[in-house]
């Protein structure tokens, strides 16, 4: 819990917004499809209060140990790079979020999601489904073992293609901190033409890319790859205390 | 990507200056403060992902009282947009958040979870979400806000989701006083008032034109 009650006044510390030169816009002209559908008018500031400070708890129940593993559906194994994909999630205060549910989606090894508005000349996989649901632990760590997603045409530009991607959606504590992004692997020749990609400011665009991991790569098995998520905190402004250290 | 915070780039505009006086503690003297992960478009395969066949439900099916908030979520061209998520999160009829977060302390309320998420797949741009009509909750100086819903909006085309409210058109007195929504200009307003239905209420989404929904910075 982050806020406090003094006296019957609700003490709610404002979670802290990214610096604007910093967050994905939510229009970008080069992705066309941003066209219609990016709202287009100035937001109006909404201070936290209790709805924006709290949020839903969905956990373990939503969750089974199988959903961890993406490598094994319908009886069988997919085919593809096995990798496996783990990090923490934290706040922008450094402290892990603990329980917090991670859902992830993404294409097979082909780059073909099994979706039926997906339906460029790549093959489908019986045993891939393109789904996992992990729960961090105690120390806000996730993980889970898929297979490398291949890139996709899509039609945005002449001989469009998306980078390799994993899509990610996260809960925190608090309405404030829902998050849906999308994890891209190192070093991937196609980040220069990818609107989507490009669309995140120039400086913030490494947070958006995992690390090759030599030391989780298991041995004849599986390559790894980390990634860490930060997700918003709160203001940690100092107060400012008296000689006994209560605030003054 | 990795956060270090240990690993802080050399800046050669500054050399190294040893400081006389008192040294430092050790501690950091600023607040730690990690870069955010920036946000992504769900994109047009959100389903495989995010689909939950209890999404809908904020109160469990059958709960007395229950609601339907339906709309329809329309892009700049008016067309509707079938590929959308909607997301609600909000108080209980007495007021209180089934979270921890909330400093009153965690409320439970029988029935409900208070969050619902929806795509507007079945009919193409439609959502509706089973729930409560949520209390008024207090708005931290001593006032109460009217009774709303917090919305988020995910779609393909927009790159981070855009956040609304709902608030209800037969609470007139208690909006009148809601400092949110008398932050809003006053013709714009009614972009985020749900008007009554036979089984809850209808507020349409608007994510462009000339009615385009009041959107909120969080």
């Amino acid at each position: 819990m982050t806020g406090t009650t003094s006296e019957g006044r609700l003490v709610l510390p404002p979670y802290v917004r990214e610096d604007a030169p910093l967050r994905t816009p939510v229009g970008f002209p080069d992705y066309r499809s941003t066209a219609l559908r990016a709202p287009l008018r100035t937001p109006v500031d909404l201070p936290h209060r209790l709805t924006e400070v709290t949020g839903p708890v969905l956990g373990e129940d939503r969750v089974q140990a199988r959903d961890a593993d993406l490598t094994l559906r319908n009886g069988g194994e997919a085919i593809g790079q096995r990798i496996l994909v783990y990090g923490r999630v934290l706040d922008s205060n450094g402290r892990p979020v603990p329980d917090a549910l991670v859902e992830v989606w993404q294409a097979n090894a082909a780059g073909r999601y099994r979706h039926v508005v997906d339906n460029w000349p790549a093959p489908l996989d019986p045993h891939f489904d393109g789904l996992g649901r992990v729960v961090t632990d105690g120390l806000g760590r996730y993980e889970f073992m898929t297979i490398r997603p291949g890139a996709y045409p899509w039609g945005n530009h002449h001989n469009a293609w998306r980078p390799a991607h994993i899509h990610f959606s996260l809960f925190g504590r608090a309405f404030t901190q829902r998050l849906v992004t999308q994890m891209y692997f190192p070093d991937d020749p196609l980040f220069g033409q990818d609107p989507i990609f490009n669309a995140i400011p120039a400086a913030a665009r490494h947070r958006a890319i995992s690390r090759y991991s030599l030391e989780r790569t298991q041995d004849n098995w599986a390559l790894a790859f980390e990634w860490d998520i930060v997700l918003r905190g709160t203001d940690q402004t100092p107060f400012e205390t008296d000689d006994d250290g209560d605030v003054a | 990507m990795t956060v270090d915070p240990l690993d802080v780039p050399p800046d050669p505009a500054t050399p190294f200056q040893p400081r006389s006086g008192r040294r430092g503690t050790g501690f950091l003297t600023e607040p730690l403060r990690l870069g955010t992960t920036p946000s992504a478009t769900v994109g047009p395969y959100l389903a495989i992902g995010l689909s939950w066949p209890d999404g809908a439900w904020a109160a469990a099916e059958g709960t007395e009282g229950g609601i339907w908030i339906r709309g329809r979520v329309f892009d700049g061209a008016g067309d509707l947009v079938p590929d959308a998520m909607v997301e609600t999160w909000q108080a209980d009829p007495d007021g209180g958040f089934s979270s921890p977060e909330d400093p009153r302390g965690a409320a439970s309320y029988p029935g409900f979870r208070g969050y619902a998420r929806v795509q507007t797949i079945d009919p193409p741009g439609e959502f509706g979400v089973f729930t409560l009509k949520p209390g008024r909750v207090p708005d931290g100086e001593g006032g109460l806000q009217a009774p709303h819903v917090d919305v988020s909006v995910f779609a393909r085309g927009v790159l981070d989701r855009v956040v609304t409210r709902v608030y209800f058109a037969d609470e007139a007195e208690a909006n009148a006083q809601d400092a949110v929504l008398r932050s809003v200009p006053e013709d714009r307003r009614e972009t985020l008032i749900a008007t009554p239905t036979d089984d809850g209420y209808r507020l349409d989404i608007h994510l462009q034109g000339d009615r385009e929904t009041v959107f909120f910075a969080v």
